[in-house]
């Protein structure tokens, strides 16, 4: 199996505070892979590094065998819904057609065919019927599925999403989750920010668990082990002490 | 005098056709400029520079050579400082700003004390519309047509890192460059603008075109072309006001602008504190019923 991404001993630090440490793993080409663990673990931190959108401490990202500048363009990133100015001028369609800009280059504007493939993602994601629309006129839900339209229209080979689950409704949640489905299916990787543990194991094929430290990576059913998620939100139990429960 | 008689003095007078033409100028640059500065929340960026300009100004004065090149040098170490300041300290953003740039207008104003008349300073600081010499004239043209082919040539990378700054990173834009360079033109921009509305003032014809035209769209292309046309007619009747009633041509100009935005903030279609009034009353009449 052809390895998609590589990553070697991470650590990144955020004022003088190590907030990821020593994060090694690889994830193979066609994997739906969830990041996962308690609040303030680290994992959007992590991602943010691995795509160098923060500097790290130390660490070694490949994508392909690669180094990560050669397949920029072709990475299609989510940010997380508290990221964006959603006030800003700008309306759905046109949000789309950022996502064809990577791969446009300096000084070239983006064609009628742009567009149109802009508007054929849009329809995948079944919010055609807004294209008009200013961006922050949408629901939370549609707003996210607007975002995943972006990235399709990159034509990207991975993706990287930003709890893109975040107070969304279920049918929003369904439709991403299918197309997140479908694109592991045409064979891109996909890394995926999440912290709802009840879902985890029907959503993705591998987790990466961590607690600033990396927990455990592996096929989904294995992380998903009592004693392996201990390890990481143990210390969220800390309260249960003075009853007689110890969680360790 | 009404407008009929400052059309013909437009004709008759060398001065006045000099000084339309560099405040319409003014108003176009300064409102597509000030588009990207208000989506990007630097309106108070856009402030601190415009006043940190001044040193510059006034040692480029005593030197004999053209403003610009103190204005930009200025201009673009308070934008360092600002940004050194509030990335190795806890001090936040906009207490770097105000730190840095009335130090930067102090410093200002005690050299051109050293100056020969303190008319200078005022013209500096309020401008002078009237005076417009032929070598402004053509400075201010070179900006705005520098300003204009930027924006034109860089309007997909403008849009993307103002809109979503991680994801422009993410694909390799240079994001910091970006925003310096953007620093450097709205230093051309303060030059630019330094005869008709004075280094004071200047940022309200930044911010309140664009913030008009801000009320007034929901897509960035429209917004830039009204800002520039919001900007273009204060220009125009704030020249007229000053002209005809012997007043500052900075403050009548800055004073037609916020005129305009004070409509569209009333009675702007999608926006208006007027329509969204008068719907939710009758939202609540229906519901009495």
């Amino acid at each position: 199996m052809e390895r998609a991404i590589e990553i070697e001993q991470l650590f990144v630090s955020y004022l003088g505070n190590q907030v990821v440490k020593d994060i090694t793993f690889s994830v193979n080409k066609g994997s739906l892979v969830g990041i996962i663990g308690p609040n303030g673990a680290g994992k959007s931190t992590l991602m943010k590094a691995a795509l160098n959108l923060i500097s790290k401490d130390k660490g070694n990202v490949k994508i392909f065998g690669e180094p990560l500048k050669r397949w920029k363009t072709n990475i299609a990133y989510v940010p997380q819904r508290s990221d964006i100015d959603w006030d800003f001028p700008i309306t759905v369609i046109d949000v789309v057609l950022l996502g064809t800009y990577p791969k446009l280059g300096l000084f070239k504007r983006p064609s009628k065919n742009d567009r149109a493939w802009a508007f054929d993602c849009l329809k995948t994601v079944g919010m055609e019927q807004f294209s008009n629309r200013q961006i922050g006129e949408l629901s939370g839900g549609q707003q996210q599925r607007v975002f995943l339209a972006r990235a399709l229209a990159q034509k990207a080979e991975l993706f990287f999403l930003d709890e893109p689950f975040v107070g969304i409704d279920v049918a929003s949640e369904e439709t991403i989750i299918n197309i997140l489905r479908d694109l592991k299916r045409e064979g891109k990787t996909i890394l995926v920010v999440h912290h709802d543990l009840s879902k985890a194991e029907s959503y993705f094929d591998h987790l990466l668990l961590l607690n600033k430290h990396m927990i455990h990576f592996g096929a989904s059913e294995e992380v998903l082990q009592p004693e392996v998620i201990t390890r990481a939100y143990a210390n969220q139990f800390s309260f249960l002490q003075p009853k007689g429960v110890n969680v360790t | 005098m009404n407008f009929i008689d400052f059309i013909e003095a437009l004709f008759q007078y060398q001065f006045l056709q000099k000084a339309l033409f560099t405040s319409i100028m003014v108003g176009i640059i300064c409102g597509i400029v000030g588009c990207f500065i208000i989506l990007r929340g630097m309106a108070l960026m856009g402030d601190a520079i415009s006043h940190a300009v001044l040193p510059g100004v006034a040692i480029s004065y005593m030197l004999g050579i053209s403003f610009f090149f103190g204005a930009v040098i200025t201009g673009v170490l308070t934008a360092i400082g600002i940004g050194y300041v509030s990335q190795n300290s806890r001090i936040k953003h906009d207490m770097a700003i105000g730190i840095m740039f009335t130090s930067m207008f102090a410093v200002g104003i005690i050299i051109i004390t050293f100056m020969k008349s303190s008319a200078d300073l005022y013209h500096i600081l309020f401008g002078n519309v009237l005076a417009v010499r032929m070598s402004d004239m053509w400075m201010t043209l070179g900006i705005g047509v520098l300003v204009i082919a930027l924006v034109v040539l860089f309007y997909k990378e403008l849009l993307v890192s103002t809109f979503d700054p991680t994801m422009a990173q993410s694909y390799g834009l240079p994001n910091k460059w970006i925003h310096y360079a953007l620093m450097v033109v709205l230093t051309m921009v303060t030059v630019a603008s330094l005869q008709t509305v004075g280094i004071v003032l200047v940022v309200a014809m930044l911010i309140t075109p664009a913030a008009t035209a801000y009320l007034l769209t929901n897509r960035l292309s429209v917004m830039i072309y009204l800002s520039a046309l919001i900007g273009t007619i204060a220009s125009v009747f704030g020249l007229y006001f000053s002209f005809t009633y012997n007043l500052a041509s900075g403050a009548t100009i800055v004073l037609v602008s916020a005129f305009m935005f004070a409509l569209a903030f009333f009675f702007s279609p999608s926006q208006g504190l007027m329509w969204k009034a008068m719907k939710a009353r009758k939202n609540r009449v229906e519901l009495m019923r």
